[in-house]
């Protein structure tokens, strides 16, 4: 049953991701007062994409051809672990926070080789600029996430958000700094304003697109569906470690419905907050986002300090 | 108890009176009638004390002690005798064109704030009043190091402010620590009071007042100028008017040192290890020689002596240290005559300079041809300040020494050390200055030696026989600071 | 102890605290000096709402008084002389370059750890929980000095000044709740004048050397050369 429900869970993760995206673009557009576009309308890309077949350079060996298979597939296997509408989750048992940033690295080595495979220039400084950026941006994230493992004596997600949740409001300091550390670290690693600007058409400003230039068809379906899924994802993980009130802890369906529409809530108040983020501030130039994420890791090492210093238990 | 309070009013009214009276030709001569009636209150203060012992006031605000009362009588008469000597020295001043009206009217309100400031960290008993009257007296005086606008000075009271403000926040944090470890034991409202303080040491937890005195030696201790924390002291010194270096030295000093004893006393009480004691000895060794060495490459002639000061603050922290009932009253004698002895030696410096136009070492000569009453106070007062016989500061020394061989008979060494390293560097500088070849055009200016000659004559009075009186209320202070009396 | 089995007021000024800290961080890594004077202000507003809590949850009534005192000098008054001096000067357009930002930022969390350690035997042997965040102020007092290295203009080093006294403050406010208040008093004063004697300062700086760079204030040295 429990199987059953985390193969769910997965495939709605999967389902819901292009709705935050059309709502995240609706959010954006409003703001910037133009007309938004329907929030269904990335499904719609989505099956266009897929319909149409995918143009391959002579040069691309069989990376090229595979990688947006092994980008989805570990982005969905990221997306097993994370609890979306239960804590109660099998899948988090065999593998935790630890394996999850695994998971993320794995599909972003895959993203950088499918950028250099072909040869040419953007492709490859996409692909450096990604991972200079990914080498700073996972540290904070680790730092982050074992703030809250350490409040919670475990790397099980499952178990550590069931922890906070049974808890009852407690204001701890070292969650504000290792939340804002995420949301930082988050907004790079979905690669948003300010650290790169997902709707450039201006390739040496690119980080990410650089990347997918050559890509087309289902291929770049499938890679547009993963990047969608990693910002749910981000979302999630904020959403649920730190709000995690509403989440079902039993398997009842009252349960699991009041989950799901915790979630859905959640995750349209985040966006707005990135829509917002995204229309204040401008780009960073590519020099600063070093600062940018060291600032990150700061905030992370402060929050494991401030829990050694003013929550530990004696 | 009117006494304490009319030492401390009347510098008050002195500040107020003489900022809103401004300068003029005779302001020099009230700052020395101000000073006056404060030394004959201090001195009332000091025979009720003597005949009554110690006295504290009805809030239990003010403590006066046989230690604070003498230290309040010789902080009144440096303060008197200085200002004798300030007053035709800033005319000079004025008429050489160095200084104008307004900057003459800050510089003789903010005397009698720097004195007010003095008499209240000597006679409060609040640790945390103590405090803010040390940093008053910081903001009293570090406007007036800067007086004469020159790049070199605006430097060195930038150097004084930044540097004693950081030194004594730390002051500070050990006087909160000191606040948490006496709230433990119950009284709030008393709790910052020293004498409750003293009664209660036993029951004080000894770890926090431990790391309580480590911050609260280097905080004041900055203000004594120990080695590492000393930088801002030569400048400061070296940079103001005479009649500044001389009060800072003779009197400052002394103060900051009072915190830090009085502090001591409070730790010796609660944690009975010598951590305290050690560590004083420890900085104070470390500045003695490093002043000591550091005197041979000075070119200026208020710098030579300001390191003098820093060597023989060196000495006093170190006698405090060891803490037995000899090395304290050699230490408290220590106090006295080098305040003495310094204020004077910086007042015959200023007059060197006037006359020789600079202070740079290498073009001072010939004192005692130009003006003789000059070259001999010089002489004189850095054959007392060396510690020759039969001086004060030679009687002090060799206590002190007494007392190492006592109880760290290994350190003697060092000490004989640092002091002949000391007289050496001295001696090397002063002797072309009151020897050399005497330069063309060099005039002797008016100078008022008296209260050179006086703070000397006081220095070998205490070298050759020191006046019972004088002695027996030395051994009183010992014996509330050591627990026994040397006599 | 847990921070889950505290009530609400504790687990609130340990949070500020966290914070209070965090702004110590911001200042170290500030190049513009109108920010840095704006990050000061605000550390000194949470100041003021960890003593209001303080007083509240303490039943502590001279704390009011002492929060007042904290808003009117340190958020308050302080910043806006400092702000009008650097406006005065046209020092606002002036950016320090630290070249260094992010040892500084490591320096600073080392410094962190170093000042718990240091009062690990103190916060040890206490069962009053608040004074965790001892360690956090002692740590924006060494934060606040590592400030006044690591820049060069004066200005920044008045802004490291106060922040120290801003950590002292709150070290009496976590240790003891509040120091009698003829000390506090007493302090407040000598902050206060501290202030205004750093903006005359100021001026006679920038007339003597025509900067405020305390880098070119090298004419006296240790040894005269």
């Amino acid at each position: 049953m429990n199987w059953l429900l985390a193969v769910l869970q997965t495939m709605l993760f999967v389902a819901l991701a292009p709705l935050l995206a059309g709502w995240l673009k609706c959010c954006k557009c409003r703001l910037q007062n133009r007309k938004a576009p329907s929030i269904f309308q990335p499904y719609r890309d989505l099956l266009k994409l897929t319909n149409k077949q995918p143009v391959v350079a002579k040069q691309a060996s069989w990376i090229f051809l595979i990688a947006p298979y092994i980008i989805f597939s570990a982005t969905v296997l990221a997306a097993t672990v994370v609890p979306l509408i239960a804590v109660d989750l099998p899948t988090s048992a065999s593998a935790d926070v630890i394996v999850m940033v695994g998971f993320f690295a794995f599909a972003r080595f895959f993203l950088a080789l499918a950028g250099l495979d072909i040869g040419t220039a953007f492709g490859g400084m996409g692909s450096s600029r990604e991972m200079t950026i990914s080498s700073l941006a996972e540290p904070a994230m680790l730092m982050a996430i074992f703030t809250l493992t350490m409040a919670a004596s475990t790397t099980n997600l499952s178990f550590a958000i069931g922890h906070v949740l049974n808890e009852g409001f407690v204001l701890r300091p070292s969650f504000v700094f290792a939340l804002a550390a995420l949301i930082l670290v988050a907004i790079a690693e979905t690669g948003r304003i300010p650290v790169d600007n997902p709707a450039t058409h201006l390739e040496l400003t690119m980080i990410h697109e650089a990347m997918i230039l050559e890509y087309s068809g289902r291929h770049l379906a499938l890679i547009e569906w993963a990047s969608q899924v990693k910002l749910m994802l981000y979302g999630v993980l904020i959403a649920n470690i730190f709000f995690p009130w509403g989440i079902a802890e039993t398997l009842g369906a009252q349960a699991l419905g009041y989950g799901l529409l915790a979630i859905m809530g959640k995750l349209a108040l985040l966006a707005i907050f990135l829509a917002i983020v995204e229309t204040l501030f401008a780009k960073m130039r590519l020099f600063r986002v070093q600062e940018y994420l060291s600032f990150a890791y700061l905030l992370g090492l402060l929050g494991m300090l401030s829990h050694i210093i003013l929550e530990a238990s004696r | 108890m009117i006494a304490a309070y009319l030492a401390l009013l009347i510098p008050f009214v002195g500040i107020l009176y003489f900022a809103l009276a401004g300068h003029k030709t005779d302001t020099g001569k009230q700052n020395v009638w101000f000073n006056s009636v404060s030394l004959l209150a201090t001195i009332w203060l000091a025979i009720n004390v003597l005949n009554q012992g110690t006295i504290v006031s009805s809030g239990k605000a003010f403590l006066i002690d046989p230690f604070n009362v003498y230290l309040i009588v010789l902080t009144a008469f440096v303060g008197l005798t200085t200002s004798i000597f300030s007053s035709p020295y800033m005319a000079h001043e004025k008429e050489i064109g160095k200084l104008n009206d307004t900057r003459l009217k800050l510089y003789y309100s903010m005397y009698q704030g720097f004195m007010l400031a003095m008499y209240l960290v000597l006679t409060t008993n609040n640790m945390g009043i103590m405090w803010v009257a040390m940093e008053g007296a910081t903001l009293a005086t570090v406007l007036l190091v800067s007086l004469y606008r020159t790049p070199e000075s605006i430097e060195a009271a930038w150097k004084y402010f930044i540097l004693c403000g950081v030194g004594i926040a730390q002051a500070l944090f050990g006087t909160i620590l000191l606040y948490y470890a006496a709230v433990q034991i119950g009284d709030g409202e008393n709790a910052l009071l020293w004498s409750v303080l003293y009664e209660n040491a036993e029951q004080l937890n000894p770890e926090v007042l431990e790391i309580a005195f480590v911050f609260l030696l280097i905080g004041y201790g900055t203000k004594i100028g120990l080695v590492p924390l000393h930088s801002w002291l030569p400048d400061a010194h070296s940079e103001g008017p005479t009649p500044m270096s001389a009060v800072l030295s003779g009197l400052l000093l002394n103060d900051a040192l009072y915190a830090v004893v009085r502090n001591k006393m409070l730790v010796d009480g609660a944690t009975h290890s010598h951590l305290a004691g050690y560590l004083m000895m420890g900085f104070g060794m470390l500045s003695f020689l490093v002043a000591a060495v550091l005197l041979h490459r000075q070119k200026d002639i208020k710098r030579l002596f300001s390191y003098s000061s820093i060597e023989h603050m060196g000495i006093m922290t170190f006698a405090f240290g060891i803490g037995g009932p000899l090395a304290t009253f050699a230490a408290l004698l220590h106090m006295t005559v080098h305040s003495l002895t310094k204020s004077a030696i910086f007042v015959t410096v200023g007059h060197a300079a006037q006359v020789a136009g600079t202070q740079s070492i290498d073009k001072i000569r010939g004192l005692i041809r130009t003006q003789p009453k000059i070259g001999w106070g010089l002489l004189i007062g850095t054959i007392s300040i060396a510690g020759f016989p039969p001086f004060g500061v030679f009687t002090s020394e060799f206590l002190v020494l007494l007392a190492t061989m006592h109880s760290y008979p290994w350190l003697t060494p060092l000490l004989l050390l640092g002091i002949g390293i000391a007289f050496a560097g001295l001696f090397r500088h002063i002797q072309p200055m009151v020897y050399g070849e005497k330069p063309e055009g060099q005039l002797p200016v008016k100078a008022n030696l008296w209260p050179v000659m006086i703070h000397l004559a006081l220095v070998l009075w205490m070298g050759l026989a020191i006046p019972g009186f004088l002695a027996n209320w030395f051994s009183q202070a010992t014996i509330l600071i050591s627990g026994s009396s040397p006599l | 102890m847990n921070i889950a089995e505290l009530d609400f007021y504790t687990q609130a000024i340990l949070s500020l605290a966290a914070l209070v800290g965090l702004t110590s961080f911001l200042m170290l890594g500030q190049g513009r000096l109108l920010r840095l004077i704006f990050v000061f202000a605000m550390q000194g507003f949470l100041l003021t709402l960890t003593t209001v809590l303080a007083a509240y949850s303490l039943n502590n009534h001279h704390l009011y008084i002492s929060a007042v005192l904290t808003l009117v000098l340190k958020v308050i008054f302080i910043p806006w002389m400092l702000r009008r001096q650097v406006l005065h000067m046209n020092m606002h357009r002036d950016i320090e370059a630290l070249n260094n930002k992010t040892t500084v930022m490591l320096g600073g969390a080392s410094l962190m750890v170093f000042s718990y350690y240091v009062l690990q035997p103190i916060v040890q042997s206490s069962p009053v929980v608040m004074l965790n965040a001892l360690a956090v102020s002692l740590s924006v007092v060494l934060l606040g000095m590592l400030l006044m290295i690591s820049h060069r203009q004066a200005v920044a080093h008045v802004v490291g000044f106060m922040s120290i006294e801003n950590g002292l403050f709150f070290a009496a406010i976590v240790a003891t709740n509040g120091m009698p208040m003829v000390v506090e008093l007493g302090v407040a004063f000598d902050v206060l004048v501290a202030a205004v004697l750093f903006g005359i300062f100021f001026l006679h700086i920038r007339t003597s050397i025509d900067s405020l760079d305390v880098d070119l204030l090298n004419k006296l040295n240790e040894v005269d050369k």
